[in-house]
């Protein structure tokens, strides 16, 4: 028997959750975007109203501004939307047990064993949790109805805001297979560009390319996209603690990345800023258990935006700050003047190849033992547990006075999650 | 709009509520902010949903006090009510 799956998605998330705090807001072109004075001014989410001005998502503010005058623009309120999330996911937990969240304002739901209890007509219950999210959180979700996980997305974005599209095995070659294969999760530009070098426009003829093409040209993953196009993927919806961080899954690495407020132009702004991402990366790691083999970082400089990364190997498995930043900082210095010809725009650390430890650990019988950085990293932890993450800070921290307030790590939201996890 | 009424403002107030052991909440009066307590006569309804007139979301009580019915939503720990805003108009000489 076929699954019934279900994918809401919530219409122009930010945008809505604000227009349903504050009903002046509504009918309007609004845009929630980050702060202009950080360099952040991008648009994060669009109003369905400022998007027919053609506002896009990750236009910068004055190119919005220039399109829609009188544009209403919004700091984003995070914590906000994490409870307008919460309430959605309580929603659909009134349904299945299943749900498994695809960022905050999208879910995957299976109510294969949940339907005969709700009337045993899928649409029947989509409608419900159409109608239940409109009237409860005011604000409306497109549903997409299928029997596996990428038809109900794709039916969840074929029709927007406020729909239900039902993916059927006797309608899916009418929608789906004429379908731009980008539409495809997981088909971004450079795959579309290269399916588009051999004619294959629509998901249909992705769904019907031949083994030796795919192998050749994508390898697994080719396959991948032809069992996502053929709508034979029998990837099961995961349920997830809702109590839990939506971060709770098997990772792969951790990183955080920061456009600087002001440009970077000496050696003590860069120092101050590796060290509160290497502090944040590290703290997550050391949270999770686990530790990291491979630091690297990225860098894009301010006059052109272009970037760059690079990457080095611990002599150890660490989570301790320090070994992070002091990797991290190493790597920058050996590629960057820190000058004002030079200066820098954004950094980025990321720490993978992740370890979990071992009961026991092997010392180098070389060198003399290290003092324990990672246990009073786990003293630091323990005071910002208690009292706030700007508790206790290190002294780099302080030499660039306009970070000081950041926090980094309280910030951090990772969405949305990928699809390949375990 | 309703004739006398300009339009509906947020407006959060003082409650008075019970909360029993399974952690369901009763409102029991409302304290306006002039001082005058209204009590609860009767909750006629309760549900989780957003208001359409003021914003927000959260447990909307429909509660009946004295002769008028009213909504109460109770949104995380503050309580708000959807405030008349007078029109006006009537008032001008």
């Amino acid at each position: 028997m076929d699954r019934v799956i279900l994918h809401s998605d919530m219409n122009s998330f930010y945008a809505s959750v604000e227009q349903a705090e504050q009903p002046d807001l509504r009918g309007k072109p609004v845009v929630v975007a980050g702060k202009e004075e950080l360099r952040h001014g991008i648009v994060l989410t669009k109003s369905i109203e400022a998007k027919r001005y053609g506002i896009k998502t990750a236009e910068a503010l004055w190119e919005a501004r220039a399109k829609c005058p009188n544009l209403i623009v919004l700091p984003p309120r995070y914590k906000l939307y994490r409870r307008y999330s919460e309430m959605a996911r309580a929603i659909y937990y009134q349904y299945t047990d299943l749900v498994e969240p695809f960022g905050l304002d999208e879910c995957w739901l299976d109510i294969t064993g949940s339907l005969h209890l709700h009337g045993g007509d899928a649409l029947v219950v989509a409608r419900e949790i159409s109608e239940r999210v409109k009237a409860e959180l005011g604000c409306t979700v497109s549903i997409g109805v299928s029997w596996n996980k990428i038809f109900a997305k794709f039916g969840s974005d074929y029709k927007k805001p406020d729909a239900i599209t039902p993916i059927t095995r006797d309608n899916y070659r009418d929608i789906v297979w004429t379908a731009p294969v980008r539409e495809l999760l997981y088909v971004g530009p450079a795959t579309e560009r290269k399916l588009h070098a051999r004619a294959i426009r629509t998901i249909g003829e992705l769904a019907a390319a031949p083994d030796s093409y795919l192998q050749r040209r994508f390898g697994k993953i080719g396959f991948v996209l032809r069992t996502f196009a053929r709508g034979e993927d029998t990837t099961p919806v995961k349920p997830y603690d809702p109590t839990a961080r939506d971060v709770d899954r098997i990772v792969k690495s951790y990183g955080n990345g920061l456009t600087a407020p002001h440009s970077i132009t000496c050696a003590g702004d860069a120092k101050a800023l590796i060290w509160i991402l290497s502090e944040s990366v590290a703290q997550r790691m050391r949270e999770d258990g686990v530790r990291a083999r491979t630091i690297s970082i990225g860098v894009r400089n301010d006059t052109d935006l272009s970037g760059y990364g690079c990457q080095v190997k611990l002599p150890k498995p660490s989570a301790a700050t320090r070994h992070v930043a002091q990797a991290a900082w190493a790597m920058l210095v050996a590629h960057e003047p820190l000058d004002e010809a030079h200066p820098i725009r954004a950094l980025h650390v990321r720490a993978s190849d992740l370890v979990e430890p071992a009961p026991f650990e092997q010392l180098s019988l070389l060198e003399s033992p290290e003092p324990a950085w990672e246990q009073l990293d786990c003293c630091i932890d323990d005071l910002r547990r208690r009292f706030g993450n700007t508790c206790i800070v290190r002294g780099v921290e302080l030499l660039d006075d306009s970070l000081r307030s950041l926090d980094i790590k309280d910030e951090n939201t990772v969405h949305p999650v990928g699809y390949f996890h375990r | 709009m309703v004739q006398g009424i300009d339009s509906r403002e947020k407006r959060y107030v003082k409650v008075t509520s019970v909360t029993d052991e399974d952690g369901f909440i009763t409102p029991v009066s409302v304290t306006w902010e002039d001082g005058r307590v209204y009590e609860i006569d009767r909750i006629l309804d309760r549900r989780q949903a957003a208001s359409l007139k003021v914003g927000g979301t959260g447990m909307r009580y429909l509660v009946r006090i004295g002769h008028a019915t009213t909504y109460l939503f109770h949104e995380g720990p503050r309580w708000y009510v959807e405030a008349k805003i007078p029109d006006s108009a009537h008032l001008r000489p």
